[in-house]
């Protein structure tokens, strides 16, 4: 339990506060008010006061700190710093004044100018208006282990009471009377329910990814009107979570957080032609509803678990895949140091995906702001060090470190990218190989021999005889490893195995690997503390173990994590919306008692993603409607508490996909393998070479989860459109809105193709002008034109025939509607 | 509200005013300056129109290049000799735990230029430029730790989503050419932050920094190839073969028409009020990139200067550089480029250091001496920075941790002092001693140089004026030439 030098260096503040500190202003305080404070005051706090109190400074001293309002009224160990309105009781004023000579500040300096001061009483007696608004943080330096324990992320999640609200009649779920509750201190209405169809169209996005057809629209008018709104609603959102469809789109969210991608990055980048098989493995367990935690367990120790038959047992190494599918530093000369630079990347995967902290902080020294100390982080790093990692790239120019693949059961119907090839191709590459490696030999024996006789030994071998027979040598291996003795291709993935030599490993100072300290056994962050799972066996990795503390009932994290992230893609943003960090840096849930409620149910349900899912579709909170209002607006820009559904514009994926559908080009059959599988390994850089590859590396027309996916080189439906960068762990993706978007909607060879089949459609499903123009807005924005647009589109038309022939013209018309902004975005 | 704050047409305003027949005037003057386009036109619209700093400026533009990961100012800039006749002693500095070590530099010094400023032999090229520099030797910065302290270098906070440094001048200043987006960002990390070091927060969408580039083929495949054609960093989708330019503008016209009435509808909507933008820029943006980002044109001699040339390691930021000078010189009023190599260097510092300088001295180089020869040094502000410097301390055996108490950047061209030194650290290099200048000081700077007051450009969003400079910020007046 005790482990050395535990928290020495952290110096922990904990901030039971929001990160909105400075970006609310109540209504209430008078913009005189707020003028005076930002003129006179802040500057006054931040220059002599924000040093020893604050966040920025990480220094709370006498517990008082000055960031936020409710920091100055909650006040510290001697009370409230101020009292609006009485300037007299006021300790700050005080203090500043050097009135008692117990308290002067700032401290050991000259007394502030009587300008100052002066300003600090006018602005206390006026009722000290602040726009900082913000929850009082109360600051704790952790004395003991218990504090540390005591922030809020990693105390266990408690059933929340439910809270009173003024309008009982409005929830629908337990957790709309959370939202309700919120909005009810600040004074804001929630907004009215979205009409049906902006609501349909939201939910199949969100659900599904792609728009609702007409059909869907009107078999859920029908079903309101037969079996009411309700029986209606959870209908459809069954139908949804039923669709394959479902797992492709929230497959394709955990592939964010999981940094899939089909090449190594970084410097060397080289495809990764098998990853795909992971990228599958993850669509299907989101549509099966596999349990979270058992799709945890998969992914991180699916080698060591028990499998019925071969099926099973190819599924569940495939799973591994995402331990080794991160980012490598291939060109890295020094193995020890690659191997320590592959843990790392595979502990801060783990650590941040699972349970958003940042572990991996605590590589060179202990973490400075988290209870995560250097022991811990090398209690895993024993874990992954007793792991092998089969990434399968080969020896070659700029690629240091060859890696193998994990060789899968073979099945009957399996899909096999890599060519076999003929017996006696085998035996040549295996001929050449020992040639190979004789003329190492050879050459080093005789460049031995020349240096004993004081010759030149470089004549025999020198550096460019190494690199040739090292790249020779790496392209013969690596042929050899993805076909059998007989030629025959073997079914190949990415994954991880255990080594045979189970080992610790030691503690390295400063991260340095020629500084290793002493051995720490291999065990989990001792701030979770899961009393069943204190030893870890000599005889595996502890992988399975490290899943069983991921996943355990107890573990505080995982659970809030996974529905935190399920919140934000249902609402645009997390309830705590630093989405992979839930550390002391990160922000404080706007409500922690909605979070615990959602992940105590997650967990009660068996972990099932599908019913979180479906229990927030269908509160009230989801199906508000998106309409701006002034007065909540000026309270809560953000929309921090939910008092409307927010606006999102659709990411790269769903745009894409829409314009497929509208145009009924999409291909919803699963693509087999990827671009990149059948491209076979080959340096990105080089792909453009590669025949039949197109500049856009788009030329699809499956679903975008089955675009490849290349570090630094991603296809432009998705690069534009600000896709999850693959190199890193994403839960929240960035919204740009930029000219370059625009270029590819009004000229890429994409969005013509898409338009010229939306055209060929509404041309063979419609027949008059008019009718075109409802049914196009039907496809693309479920709902019909008013009669300003259809003028609009009258016009276009008029202007567009001149000259042009009629199919130019509307194949024009169709591609503005599938680049309108409302196309992209939900309301 | 406050009387001096500077206060732009609105977006609504304008989109409003704009709704009337806006598309109709856009492509009568496109078509007036497809006739004669050799020169710069003013901005008509919302987000672009040129404004008049609050004061006389030094500088019109910036050019930031930028150096990711924290390049060490002990080795480059900030001559210690008292660090490098102590190397190897034990020392404290820094290290609470102790049983660290002092690393003197591996690299000799010397003065350089008439105004003999201590440089380090790892500038060849840029050690003749010298008295064109400001150096600042008292940088710092709120947090040792990359993506905190990278996003405060470009957005002044390490906490919040708040507007780059670039969108916060464009929307000071406006753009001096309509058909370009007015910030662009050339090849941009994806981490430390992303997008958001270049991107625009509340301030109206038109601000946010335009990414180019990705994906060109390195240097090593480049010379192995023989391929030196490359026309900088791809902009695709950038011409429409299918349709005639008045069926495409009547094409926008409908699109910008749709998106209208859905801001009507929406009333608040700053998505679709950025979209009817770009869309704009996105139209007159085909007939001036092209040419901007063609370097093909580019004589042999001017290719020579920025080091541009199969399997040079200096190839690929000379032709960003060069790229840069086009940008600029076609009235792009912030270009960022990154520097496509690591300065992050906590071990193999001798080696590493010293290829890294290899890829970026003779562009840098190359590009102060030909902003001076077109006469475009003097109101075109080059500055060269990390988000924090490294500590004296060695770690690694050969490498420096990060440090953000002290740290060197420069500045150059637009009003700067050259050949000036401000500030200074310790004799260890460790922290700024003298004159620092925090991020918040330095941002106020390159404002006063560009003729903005940072006090007096704010943005008010949900009933609060913010500013770059949150509520600190002094100028370093020294510097000034």
């Amino acid at each position: 339990m005790t482990r050395p030098r535990r928290l020495a260096a952290v110096t922990l503040i904990l901030l039971v506060t929001g990160t909105a500190q400075v970006v609310a202003a109540e209504s209430t305080i008078s913009p005189k008010g707020i003028k005076f404070f930002e003129s006179k005051i802040r500057p006054v706090l931040v220059e002599h006061c924000y040093k020893c109190h604050s966040l920025e400074s990480g220094k709370a001293k006498g517990g008082l700190v000055l960031d936020t309002r409710d920091g100055l009224t909650a006040g510290g160990e001697r009370g409230p710093a101020i009292v609006p309105g009485k300037p007299g009781t006021s300790l700050l004023l005080a203090a500043i004044s050097h009135s008692d000579p117990d308290l002067e500040m700032p401290p050991k300096k000259a007394r502030l100018s009587d300008t100052i001061i002066s300003n600090f009483k006018n602005w206390i007696a006026m009722g000290a208006p602040d726009p900082r608004i913000g929850p009082a943080p109360i600051a704790l330096k952790p004395s003991n282990d218990a504090d540390a324990r005591n922030f809020w992320a990693f105390k266990k999640p408690t059933p929340p009471s439910l809270p009173e609200t003024s309008n009982p009649a409005w929830a629908r779920r337990e957790l709309d009377r959370f939202i309700l509750a919120k909005l009810d201190d600040k004074g804001i209405s929630p907004s009215p329910d979205a009409d049906p169809a902006t609501l349909l169209r939201r939910l199949h996005f969100d659900l599904v990814g792609l728009p609702p057809a007409p059909t869907d629209q009107r078999r859920f008018d029908k079903r309101i009107a037969d079996a009411g709104f309700e029986r209606a609603l959870a209908a459809e959102v069954d139908a949804l979570l039923a669709s394959e469809r479902f797992g492709e789109r929230w497959g394709r969210h955990w592939l964010d957080v999981a940094r899939y991608a089909e090449s190594s990055g970084k410097d060397t980048n080289v495809t990764f032609p098998h990853a795909w098989r992971y990228r599958d493995y993850v669509i299907d367990a989101f549509n099966s509803d596999k349990p979270f935690d058992r799709f945890i367990t998969e992914q991180i120790a699916g080698d060591l678990l028990p499998f019925a038959n071969n099926q099973e047992r190819e599924r569940l190494l495939i799973a591994t895949g995402f331990l080794a599918i991160g980012p490598k530093g291939l060109n890295e000369m020094n193995p020890l140091q690659f191997r320590a630079d592959l843990i790392d990347e595979q502990i801060d995967s783990v650590t941040r995906a699972v349970t958003a902290t940042t572990v991996a902080c605590a590589r060179c020294h202990d973490h400075k702001y988290d209870p995560f100390s250097m022991e811990d982080y090398y209690g895993l790093a024993g874990i992954f060090r007793s792991t092998k990692t089969f990434y399968g790239t080969r020896v070659a120019p700029g690629n240091q470190r060859g890696g193998d693949f994990v060789e899968l059961p073979r099945l009957k119907e399996q899909h096999i990218p890599n060519k076999s090839v003929s017996k006696k191709r085998v035996a040549k590459l295996k001929a050449d190989l020992a040639a190979v490696n004789k003329e190492e030999k050879d050459s080093k024996a005789a460049a031995m021999k020349a240096a004993l006789e004081g010759r030149d030994p470089e004549k025999f071998f020198n550096i460019a005889t190494a690199l040739r027979i090292i790249w020779k040598r790496g392209g013969l291996e690596g042929q050899l490893k993805t076909v059998d003795d007989d030629g025959r291709a073997l079914p190949l993935a990415m994954g991880v195995l255990d080594r045979k030599q189970i080992a610790d490993a030691p503690l390295l100072e400063r991260g340095e690997i020629k500084r290793p300290g002493a051995k720490i056994p291999r065990g989990f962050p001792w701030v979770i503390p899961i009393e069943t799972l204190s030893t870890i066996s000599n005889k595996q990795s502890g992988r399975l173990e490290l899943a069983a503390w991921l996943t355990h009932p107890d573990q505080p994290l995982t659970s809030r994590v996974m529905a935190n992230r399920v919140w934000r893609h249902l609402f645009g943003a997390g309830i705590v919306p630093t989405m992979d960090n839930f550390g002391v840096n990160g922000a404080r849930p706007s409500h922690p008692e909605a979070l615990d409620h959602l992940a105590l149910r997650f967990v009660d349900n068996g972990w099932s993603v599908k019913s979180l899912v479906r229990e927030i579709v269908l509160s009230r909170s989801y199906r508000q409607s998106s309409a701006w209002r002034e007065d909540a607006f000026k309270q809560d820009p953000d929309n921090r508490l939910l008092w409307r559904a927010s606006k999102r514009r659709l990411d790269a994926e769903a745009i894409r996909d829409a314009m497929l559908a509208v145009s009924g080009n999409l291909d919803l059959n699963r693509p087999e393998g990827s671009l990149i599988a059948n491209l076979g390994p080959r340096p990105v850089s080089l792909i453009a070479f590669a025949k039949n590859v197109p500049l856009d590396l788009d030329g699809s027309s499956h679903r975008s989860v089955y675009l490849p996916v290349v570090r630094d080189r991603l296809p432009d439906a998705l690069d534009l459109f600000d896709f999850a960068e693959p190199s890193l762990v994403t839960g929240d993706r960035e919204t740009t809105n930029v000219p370059v978007q625009a270029l590819y909607l009004m000229n890429s060879p994409f969005i013509r193709e898409q338009a010229q089949g939306f055209a060929r459609r509404i041309a063979s499903e419609a027949k008059t002008p008019a009718e075109q123009t409802r049914l196009a807005f039907a496809l693309c924005f479920n709902r019909v034109p008013d009669s300003r647009e259809t003028e609009l589109g009258k016009k276009f038309f008029q202007q567009a025939s001149k000259g042009n022939d009629s199919q130019l013209a509307l194949t024009t018309y169709c591609q503005a509607l599938l680049a309108t902004a409302e196309f992209r975005n939900l309301d | 509200m406050n009387q001096d704050t500077q206060q732009p047409i609105s977006r609504r305003q304008a989109l409003k005013s704009a709704s009337s027949g806006f598309g109709y005037l856009a492509f009568a003057s496109l078509a007036a300056n497809a006739a004669a386009r050799d020169k710069k036109s003013a901005g008509k619209q919302a987000g672009l129109t040129p404004r008049e700093p609050h004061f006389p400026a030094r500088a019109k533009r910036v050019i930031f290049l930028c150096m990711k990961g924290g390049p060490s100012h002990l080795d480059l800039f900030d001559y210690k000799p008292e660090l490098n006749k102590r190397t190897g002693q034990p020392t404290t500095i820094g290290r609470e735990r102790g049983g660290s070590r002092l690393l003197g530099s591996p690299f000799a010094f010397d003065q350089q230029g008439a105004s003999g400023r201590w440089v380090s032999e790892l500038w060849p090229h840029l050690s003749q430029h010298v008295d064109d520099l400001g150096f600042i030797h008292s940088m710092n910065t709120d947090l040792p730790n990359h993506p905190q302290a990278f996003g405060q270098m470009h957005t002044g906070s390490f906490q919040f989503v708040r507007p780059s440094l670039g969108a916060w001048t464009l929307y000071g200043l406006g753009s001096e050419n309509e058909n370009l987006p007015g910030f662009i960002t050339l090849s941009p990390p994806a981490d430390f932050g992303g997008a958001r070091n270049y991107g625009s927060a509340f301030l109206p969408a038109i601000n946010q920094g335009t990414k180019i580039g990705g994906g060109q083929i390195p240097a090593i495949y480049a010379g192995f190839l023989g391929k030196d054609k490359e026309p900088g960093p791809p902009l695709k989708n950038i011409h429409n073969e299918h349709l005639s330019r008045n069926l495409q503008r009547a094409q926008l016209d409908l699109i910008r028409s749709l998106n209208q009435r859905k801001l009507q509808r929406d009333s608040h909507h700053p998505e679709i009020e950025g979209a009817i933008e770009s869309f704009e820029l996105a139209f007159r943006m085909q007939d001036e990139v092209p040419n901007v980002l063609d370097i093909s044109a580019e004589p042999e001699s001017i290719r020579k200067l920025y080091g541009i040339g199969s399997g040079k390691a200096s190839d690929r930021f000379g032709r960003q550089c060069l790229l840069a000078r086009r940008l600029s010189e076609a009235g792009v009023r912030f270009v960022e480029i990154t520097a496509p190599t690591e300065w992050d260097h906590h071990r193999l510092l001798k080696d590493r250091l010293e290829s890294s300088c290899a890829s970026v001295d003779q562009p840098i180089s190359g590009l102060l001496a030909d902003l001076k020869q077109r006469g475009m040094l003097k109101d075109t502000l080059v500055v060269w920075a990390g988000e924090f410097g490294r500590s004296p301390y060695v770690q690694s055996g050969d490498g420096r941790d990060h440090n953000n108490k002290g740290y060197t950047i420069w500045m150059a061209g637009g009003g700067v002092k050259g050949g000036y030194a401000h500030g200074a650290t310790d004799e260890f290099g460790y922290k700024a001693v003298d004159k620092p200048v925090h991020i918040h000081d330095w941002h106020a700077t390159i404002l006063h140089l560009l003729g903005l007051d940072h006090k007096r450009l704010t943005f008010n969003y949900a009933g609060r004026d913010f500013r770059l400079t949150d509520v600190s910020g002094v100028v370093a007046k020294d510097i000034l030439a």
